[in-house]
């Protein structure tokens, strides 16, 4: 398991628009660097990032090796209802990885 | 052949071959851009790229993406692109969203191989592409050392 932090709000009023700011542990080796031995390293990437508000998808990226090691994204959404927010990060060589987060909407 | 003959050949054909694979580059960049538009035409404006134009490690830029845009249920943004001229690829990310967005901003941390041209591309709910073009100067290269 990579080590993955998510900061937003755990409380918000009903339709503000909140902020989450999420970064995971990822070397995200580009495929294209030598390693100690000269020989080029296998790509390594996350691929692809999805935020479920309660089972609805409100946020998606697609990730290209040009993002930096470690990936953080920043967005936002408007809380509708209290709920969990699911997130989910997966790339090369199998990996996949879920957090979720609850917010108290009042 | 003198000496000076080979070395003014020698640099004369690395020129030429740099200025072919920057204009190649180019050529990709608009290419990349089109099929992210989906034949829509692109214009300049509504949206704000924020990247420093001068950047001292090219292994972790921030950038952030702002667009004007009401995000509501007839008038949002359904996505933004990032694309670069220089390096190995020209996709740097792709964010999908939607009215429940809120707002209609993004940030990340992007690599860049050298000083070059960013591209960011907004694609709205009634179809039409809005971009915003940076020009950055690179101090420290991203993939150079390991």
């Amino acid at each position: 398991m990579a080590r993955a932090l998510i900061t937003m709000p755990a409380t918000a009023k009903r339709g503000e628009v909140i902020e989450i700011r999420t970064l995971i542990a990822h070397p995200m080796e580009t495929g294209y660097r030598p390693g100690a031995d000269g020989a080029i390293l296998p790509r390594n990437v996350i691929h692809r990032f999805t935020c479920h508000y309660d089972n609805v998808l409100v946020f998606s990226a697609e990730l290209f090796p040009a993002v930096a090691a470690n990936p953080f994204i920043a967005f936002s959404t408007v809380a509708t209802a209290s709920g969990t927010l699911r997130f989910v990060w997966s790339g090369d060589q199998g990996f996949t990885q879920t957090e979720t987060a609850s917010l108290a909407v009042t | 052949m003198k000496r000076r003959d080979v070395i003014g050949a020698a640099v004369g054909l690395a020129s030429v071959a740099w200025m072919r694979s920057a204009a190649a580059n180019a050529d990709e960049l608009a290419a990349a851009i089109k099929r992210f538009a989906d034949g829509a035409p692109v214009t300049e404006g509504r949206v704000e790229f924020d990247v420093a134009p001068l950047v001292e490690n090219g292994n972790t830029v921030p950038v952030t993406v702002r667009v004007q845009s009401a995000m509501s249920e007839s008038d949002h943004v359904k996505a933004i692109a990032i694309f670069n001229e220089s390096n190995p690829q020209r996709d740097v990310a792709n964010f999908f969203l939607g009215p429940r967005a809120g707002r209609a901003t993004v940030s990340t941390r992007i690599r860049l191989a050298t000083s070059q041209r960013l591209v960011a591309v907004a694609k709205m709910s009634d179809g039409s592409c809005w971009s915003h073009s940076v020009d950055v100067l690179v101090t420290l290269a991203a993939c150079v050392e390991s």
